[in-house]
């Protein structure tokens, strides 16, 4: 029974997107030019390749992100133990830290942090 | 939570601790104007601590920090040989790195945290730990592999190291996952003492676990038929970085192996069989290859992967005397497999060579004191008395005997008589090959001495007097039965 | 019902595609995603046995190896980027300098 609903809504979410498709190409004028099918860029002649490379400063920053969006997971579950632990668990995750820092100084240093 | 049975004791890390201090020194400091000449020195400094630091623990068995890490015979011997292959290896780098002007500190650093990591796979009975071990030991090497930015075999071998060690990880993280859904634990001293219940409630995930734990590690210590990568990857490393690998993430990946398989899963007798499998095709496919190639380089690899094999041996029959034996053996193999690199280091310091065996011809009458190292450690390498290649053998294949693996012994008496046919080429190709152009001069200078004072040192030595060592390394083992 | 065994399942579906995925692209990228999906396969897998058997270790060891598979990502991704900016190409097969 509690997939009936889930079956249901997949239907519909299909009957709906399939009938605007199926409406618009029945119904819509269809008269394709050499400029209207390029495709979209503001009504402007596209310009180069569109495998473009992104700047690799994204790259960089992206890296730093995971690592530091990762290790911050680990902050969570140690609040929620923390008081039980005590000084300890203080100390150890001051460890922690510092060695995000250490990373952190060393990303700064080698000019990691500066958009190029 | 009660802390009483955690004993959270920072004495027992140690020697993890004086790497991890070193590397980060080595970092911050090179990311300064005149911090960038203390890698070395730091790098150095960090591992002789941490050999004091395991040598001073030696003959204690400590279990600390819940339980996730224990300091026995067992892992302060495998940290020393770790520490050793860091120390030579270090040794031999700088001269190399300068040459090739990728002398960068960040090398050192790498290092350090690689043996770090090899340190905590040693050191725990906890899967996960070491698992995570081992990961922090492949990250760091993964980028040693490819150090050599501009050189575009050193780029190929780092990105081969890191897409087969990656899918190793996924592998052996995979059967992690299956023991532990076998036996809700990862800790191997409660897998060995419920062993029977868990093989009766759930055989299937225990079986499927253990098989893909041991694929996973199959491809870290190189074993047939999980290979294909080591001779690229060997190849294309910087010659030290290539030292380093042959002997540093192979016995971790032993240590690892020695404890999971005769300690956790002691009682799966199957393993045995395959584990058989394993050493009769490593042996055989190692030893083979190893006599068609034209790059020293690539044969010491397949060569490391047959030694890989004779350890497999000691893993097959298993108990503590064919165990110990692997140990001892893996002890020469450090001193005389580094020697052999060493010696290749300081040849390809000079500018525009490959490593290759036509390079060697004139070697003898040039250098004669370095060829006839090289003929020592070939001879070790081969099995020749009186080297520590000889008594790992004999101990190794006597074990085999006694334990009732006759098959598995004369064929890795055969294979090794194989070998002698490629290790000798080394040095007719030094001693006795007419040279057609003047060999070129090599440069020494006192790190790279003491480096080789020290592998041949230790693998005379070993060599000299087996039976104290097998003494050890049997005492090292005794610690976790 | 959903139960614990079907989060096994799909897990072992994964796994099997990662492997899969692994060995048969020619893509470093696409090798390299099929390994983290071999990686998160283990995840889900140490997720239901923990489920299953009502211990916590198993959400505890996920975040250890989430947090290993990141580290190996950012490296993993350093050195693809070193490779594509020296060869411009991303393709497996090329890697062949080296032959037995």
């Amino acid at each position: 029974m509690d997939y009936f609903f889930v079956a249901l809504f997949v239907g519909m979410a299909f009957a709906l997107v399939g009938g605007g498709l199926a409406i618009s190409y029945l119904v819509a004028p269809n008269r394709p030019n050499k400029v209207k099918s390029q495709p979209y860029e503001c009504g402007e002649h596209t310009v180069g390749p569109s495998w473009v490379h992104f700047n690799v400063g994204y790259y960089l920053f992206a890296l730093l992100f995971l690592v530091f969006d990762v290790e911050a997971a680990f902050l969570y579950p140690w609040a929620l133990v923390f008081r039980e632990f005590g000084l300890i668990a203080l100390f150890e995750v001051g460890i922690f830290i510092v060695i995000l820092l250490f990373a952190l100084v060393y990303a700064w240093k080698k000019g990691v942090l500066e958009w190029v | 939570m009660n802390l009483s049975g955690a004993n959270i004791d920072f004495t027992l890390l140690l020697p993890e601790i004086s790497l991890a201090i070193c590397g980060f020194a080595i970092l911050l400091l090179g990311v300064t104007k005149r911090g960038k000449d203390f890698g070395f020195g730091l790098g150095l400094f960090g591992l002789i601590a941490a050999l004091a630091f395991t040598v001073q623990q030696w003959g204690t068995l400590e279990t600390g920090f819940f339980g996730m890490v224990t300091k026995d015979g067992f892992s302060s011997l495998y940290n020393i040989i770790f520490l050793l292959a860091g120390i030579i290896s270090l040794l031999i780098a700088q001269t190399y790195l300068r040459a090739k002007k990728i002398d960068k500190p960040e090398y050192y650093a790498l290092v350090l945290f690689s043996i770090l990591g090899m340190m905590v796979m040693a050191s725990s009975y906890d899967l996960i730990i070491i698992f995570i071990g081992l990961e922090i030991m492949s990250i760091p090497l993964y980028v040693l592999a490819g150090f050599h930015r501009f050189n575009p075999k050193s780029n190929e071998a780092g990105i081969k190291y890191f897409i087969i060690g990656a899918f190793a990880s996924g592998f052996l993280l995979y059967g992690i996952a299956l023991v532990y859904g076998a036996g809700a634990t990862t800790d191997l001293r409660l897998i060995a003492a419920n062993y029977h219940s868990m093989a009766q409630q759930a055989p299937l995930l225990l079986y499927a676990g253990v098989a893909l734990i041991l694929i996973g590690f199959g491809f870290k210590v190189g074993a047939v038929p999980f290979h294909m990568w080591a001779p690229d990857v060997y190849q294309g490393a910087p010659t030290p970085v290539t030292a380093f690998f042959s002997v540093g993430p192979k016995a971790a990946g032993f240590a690892a192996l020695m404890r999971i398989l005769d300690f956790g899963f002691d009682s799966m007798d199957e393993i045995q069989s395959v584990l058989w499998i394993l050493a009769v095709l490593t042996m055989a496919v190692g030893n083979i290859l190893a006599l068609f190639q034209d790059n020293i380089k690539r044969m010491l690899a397949y060569s490391s992967i047959a030694h890989a094999g004779y350890i497999l041996v000691a893993l097959t029959v298993g108990g503590e005397g064919a165990v110990a034996s692997g140990l001892y053996y893996l002890l020469g193999y450090t001193f005389f497999n580094l020697g052999a690199f060493a010696i290749l280091t300081i040849l390809d310091t000079r500018d525009g060579t490959d490593s290759r065996f036509s390079e060697l011809t004139g070697m003898a009458s040039r250098h004669p004191f370095l060829a006839t190292l090289l003929a020592i450690f070939m001879f070790s390498l081969a099995g020749f008395p009186p080297t520590a290649g000889f008594f790992g053998k004999l101990y190794i294949f006597s074990g085999a005997v006694e334990g009732g693996f006759i098959w598995l012994a004369i064929i890795g008496v055969m294979t090794s008589f194989v070998s002698v046919y490629y290790y000798l080429r080394v040095v007719v190709a030094c001693f006795f090959t007419k040279a057609d152009h003047p060999f070129q001069q090599v440069a020494m200078n006192p790190y790279l001495a003491l480096a080789l004072i020290i592998t041949a040192v230790g693998a005379l030595g070993l060599g000299l007097f087996p039976s104290s060592w097998i003494d050890l390394s049997r005492q090292a083992f005794a610690s976790f039965l | 019902m959903i139960g614990a065994e079907h989060f096994l399942i799909v897990s072992a579906i994964l796994f099997a595609v990662g492997v899969t995925g692994a060995l048969i692209s020619r893509n470093l990228i696409m090798i390299f995603m099929a390994v983290e999906i071999m990686l998160n396969a283990a995840n889900l897998a140490f997720i239901a046995f923990a489920r299953i058997h009502g211990d916590m270790s198993g959400h505890v060891i996920v975040f250890l190896t989430l947090t290993v598979a990141a580290a190996e990502a950012a490296v993993g991704l350093g050195l693809i980027m070193t490779l594509y900016r020296r060869r411009g190409s991303v393709d497996a097969s090329k890697f062949n300098i080296m032959k037995w």
